[in-house]
């Protein structure tokens, strides 16, 4: 079976300064992959280059066999990667339903009854639908953000550090909804500062430096690699 | 309670100051809704109110050679498409070459505009004054007559009327756009943050024409509202609003609708209730210095609350 | 003879008007090209200079305050005070917020103080303004200036009555234009030395990335209020000059916010901001195209006055400064879109540390 997205021998970068050198991932059908690194290596940046957010110089990304390289962001949207930023990733003055219905913008149809799917997969937003999204805690916002991405019909979820400034009660309840994602069959590609929490999820994981891929392997494997946990993981995130 | 001296507030500050207020909240949505999803503030808003009534006027004009006497608010149907296209055409040749740039340039490519409209309308219209219907306008004599028998008199002739119910009915329809249907709750979230909107597959530029097109007829309306109110139209009656309006959105925050509706009002009130003889028998403020009261309001919002009393956006 | 020299005045008032739109070019130049502040209240402190100079210099007159006959200089350099203060009030209030709101708070300002000039008719005569400015050079003949000190000590009012008569009547045209062409070179230095000085680098630091400056510990604020207030005491000088040229302003007309700011700004832009060559060039090319394509529009309007003599030229001729203004406003926004940078862009000052790569950064301008 082939990948669902695949990056080539990327080199990418803004303006004239060049973030990635050379890298290569894939996603599998039914993946959780973690992408994993020190800061400024270049990890938020290769989920941009999937987007079509910045210039890629050389090297392809390919979706479920077509070249999509250098396609504007709202059609790799449309051809279902969906993403969620960082940051800013919820509209703060509209409602949760409202987040979810742009969301769904590109979706043709059955909004409603998608609708009724998220809410029932993220059963908290479900009584909160009518409020603001801007008056919710961190950890909800990042559940509406992550259902807002999904109303699409996915073909694959690019999570950009879904955990970043969240208590660890909330880490804990994103990293079990990314499970319950993925136990979908929408696969995942995650960026992550709290590598060992990300690994234990992930099916594979990449570790990036300085804008290439230097480790790759098995979530569980990773974790277990004793100069990547001195690396990464001894800081107790 | 009403003696002459409520009847002399009510009649001749109060209500002009509430007609005022209509006009220059129209004018003020399509400047907050501009500044708010396209991020500029748009110099060339008051020019393109100014041209509508002017184009009004001209529909008028074709009409009345054919023997059809419209009024304002007929006519002002069909000149608003036009207005609509202007603001279109404005924005595709002059405003979006800059978009992915630093948006002081589009500002400054807006200050552009705001000359060419005006120099514009100057050459096809000639710089005389012209007006939809002259003559004096006669109290409305129903409201008169039951006001007066009810013991509160008040004089209102049948363009202040117009006024209002037409800014009612404006701001419902924006209100339902805006909070029922796609395309609105699209321009919501644009304004909120233009960066998601683009990952999340928001057709942003589809939300930009429609925020032309909403803004478009506002500034119509507002500009034919107006000049059906002071009884002319005139090239500078455009740039006299411009910086009310802008005081109106900023009173608001910027980017919020309601916020606008409410601070022109407010602006318009203040305006008309400065001349008032609150302190002798003197106004308090000489009619002259009316609209100096709009950027007083201004300039204390952004020394106090630059966000506006309504929480828009701050830059 | 005499239609040379016709020719040789015409020049020199194209020198005169164009040397003091350069002034407000280069004082424009150091609110935007130097700090990124974007000021479209110019015909404000063009008012402010005119008037504080106008009131301070002329002859005493029932019609508005003073005038209080002070010299001129003394009267150009209030004039220069006055504006920097108005513009240390807005830069208090409007610099740290973004650009916008600094476009929007300046062109109010310029509406409210041609508002206070049309208002306050015991000080500005209102509407009807101030007339019989004095203009350097011209006002030696002037016999309040000769029968008084320093010019009393060299002769008696009878030999400079008699000076001046044996003088032809256009004597001070080349002495005014060849003065204000002096000031543009003095301030044009002054300018060059600011821009090239430890604070001109920083004003570009500032502009090219505000947080970085900001982090690295300079008081963004307090630069640009200098850089704005800078500016804005140039623009009042020029304000000063200007009244001098037209010797009667009134609030309107004279300072009408098309021929004044809108002009500047095509200026700057035409010529290329942040460059000071480039301001002044800018002024004297759009000067020149302005006042020779109000010669050309008449007479294409009298062509086709003659050419369809069925139709009333007289209300082209009355509609062809409208036009005029189109087309200016349009050559502005061909040359924002395709010549982003001017005739000459900006070029970078080299900094000690990194002289290679900073000076080849031309061509790209804010």
């Amino acid at each position: 079976m082939s990948p669902v997205l695949e990056l080539n021998n990327l080199k990418a970068g803004y303006g004239q300064t060049e973030i990635l050198h050379d890298l290569s991932m894939y996603v599998n059908q039914n993946e959780i992959v973690a992408i994993i690194g020190p800061n400024g290596a270049g990890k938020s940046t290769a989920m941009k280059s999937v987007l079509g957010l910045l210039n890629i110089r050389e090297g392809n990304v390919v979706l479920n066999g077509e070249d999509i390289t250098d396609t504007p962001a709202q059609k790799v949207i449309e051809k279902g990667i969906s993403y969620v930023p960082q940051t800013n990733n919820v509209f703060v003055n509209l409602s949760v339903r409202e987040n979810l219905e742009m969301g769904a913008w590109t979706r043709p149809d059955g909004v409603e009854q998608r609708l009724e799917e998220m809410f029932e997969l993220f059963p908290d937003l479900a009584e909160k639908r009518a409020q603001a999204a801007g008056s919710l805690s961190g950890g909800q916002r990042q559940m509406v953000a992550m259902a807002k991405a999904l109303m699409v019909d996915a073909k694959i979820l690019l999570l950009d550090e879904p955990t970043a400034g969240l208590s660890p009660k909330y880490r804990g309840e994103i990293f079990a909804t990314i499970q319950k994602i993925k136990n979908t069959g929408v696969p995942i590609l995650i960026v992550e500062q709290n590598a060992k929490q990300a690994l234990g999820v992930s099916d594979r994981g990449y570790v990036l430096v300085d804008g290439a891929n230097r480790h790759t392997g098995t979530g569980a494997g990773l974790a277990a690699d004793p100069e990547i946990a001195r690396m990464f993981l001894g800081g107790g995130h | 309670m009403w003696d002459a001296f409520g009847f002399e507030f009510v009649n001749f500050y109060f209500i002009p100051g509430l007609v005022l207020g209509c006009i220059y909240a129209l004018g003020a949505i399509g400047i907050t809704l501009t500044f708010g999803i396209l991020r500029f503030a748009n110099f060339a808003h008051g020019e393109i109110m100014m041209s509508g009534a002017y184009l009004t006027w001209t529909m008028m004009a074709i009409a009345g050679a054919a023997g059809l006497a419209l009024h304002p608010l007929v006519a002002m149907v069909p000149a608003t498409f036009i207005v609509i296209l202007l603001f279109l055409g404005t924005d595709r040749w002059f405003y979006k070459p800059f978009r992915k740039e630093d948006t002081i340039k589009v500002v400054m490519a807006s200050f552009g505009m705001m000359l060419i409209i005006r120099s514009a309308v100057q050459v096809i219209w000639g710089p005389n004054q012209l007006t939809f219907v002259p003559g004096i306008a006669r109290p409305n004599a129903t409201l008169q007559q039951i006001t007066g028998d009810l013991g509160a008199m008040i004089i209102m002739p049948n363009k202040h009327i117009f006024i209002f119910a037409g800014t009612v009915i404006i701001v419902i329809a924006l209100s339902y756009l805006l909070n029922r249907t796609r395309i609105g709750k699209a321009m919501r979230a644009v304004s909120d943050s233009p960066d998601l909107a683009h990952v999340t597959g928001i057709d942003v530029d589809r939300v930009i024409r429609a925020t032309w097109i909403v803004g478009g007829i506002c500034a119509m309306a507002a500009g034919v509202f107006l000049a059906m109110d002071i009884q002319m139209l005139e090239t500078t009656m455009g740039f006299r609003m411009l910086l009310p309006m802008f005081a109106a959105a900023i009173l608001g925050g910027i980017g919020k609708p309601y916020g606008a509706v409410f601070g022109g009002l407010v602006i318009g009130l203040a305006e008309e209730l400065s001349a008032y003889p609150w302190i002798g028998d003197a106004p308090l403020l000489s009619p002259g210095y009316k609209t100096g009261v709009a950027f007083a309001i201004m300039v204390i919002m952004l020394i106090v609350r630059p966000q506006g009393l309504f929480k828009g956006r701050s830059f | 003879m005499e239609a040379y020299l016709g020719y040789g005045l015409y020049i020199l008032s194209l020198l005169t008007v164009g040397g003091i739109y350069a002034i407000f070019a280069l004082g424009l130049n150091v609110q935007w090209g130097f700090a990124g502040l974007f000021n479209v209240g110019i015909v404000g402190f063009a008012a402010v200079g005119a008037y504080s100079y106008a009131l301070l210099t002329t002859a005493e007159s029932t019609f508005h305050l003073g005038g209080f006959g002070l010299p001129l200089p003394l009267g150009m350099a209030v004039a220069m005070v006055a504006s920097a203060f108005i513009a240390g009030l807005i830069g208090l209030i409007c610099i740290r917020l973004r650009s916008d709101y600094l476009a929007i708070a300046t062109i109010g300002i310029a509406e409210i103080i041609k508002l206070i000039l049309k208002n306050e008719s015991d000080i500005t005569n209102g509407p009807r303004g101030i007339n019989k400015i004095p203009r350097t050079w011209e006002h030696f003949s002037e016999e309040r200036f000769y029968s008084s000190w320093p010019m009393s000590w060299f002769g008696t009012p009878e030999n400079w009555d008699a000076f001046f008569d044996s003088l032809p009547n256009w004597y001070w045209q080349p002495l005014f234009a060849g003065t204000i062409l002096l000031v543009v070179y003095v301030i044009y230095r002054m300018l060059e030395r600011a821009r090239m000085s430890p604070w001109g680098r920083m004003m570009t630091a500032i502009r090219e990335n505000e947080s970085a400056a900001r982090a690295s510990g300079k008081n963004v604020t307090r630069r640009r209020i200098e850089a704005f207030v800078i500016g804005a005491a140039i623009m009042g000088l020029a304000g000063a000059l200007f009244a001098q040229h037209l010797r009667l302003i009134e609030p309107t007309q004279t300072f009408d916010s098309a021929k004044v700011t809108f002009l500047v700004w095509v200026m700057l832009i035409a010529g290329g901001s942040g460059n000071n060559k480039g301001a002044i060039l800018g002024a004297f090319l759009i000067w020149t195209i302005w006042s020779a394509s109000e010669l050309i529009i008449g007479g294409a309007i009298n062509l086709i006055g003659a050419i369809f003599t069925t139709m009333d030229a007289s209300i082209l001729q009355t509609r062809a400064g409208f036009l005029r203004m189109m087309l200016i406003g349009i050559l502005m926004q061909v040359i924002l879109q395709r010549y982003p940078g001017g005739i000459l862009p900006e070029v970078r000052p080299a900094s000690p540390k990194a002289d290679t790569k900073v000076a080849g950064t031309t061509g790209e301008t804010k």
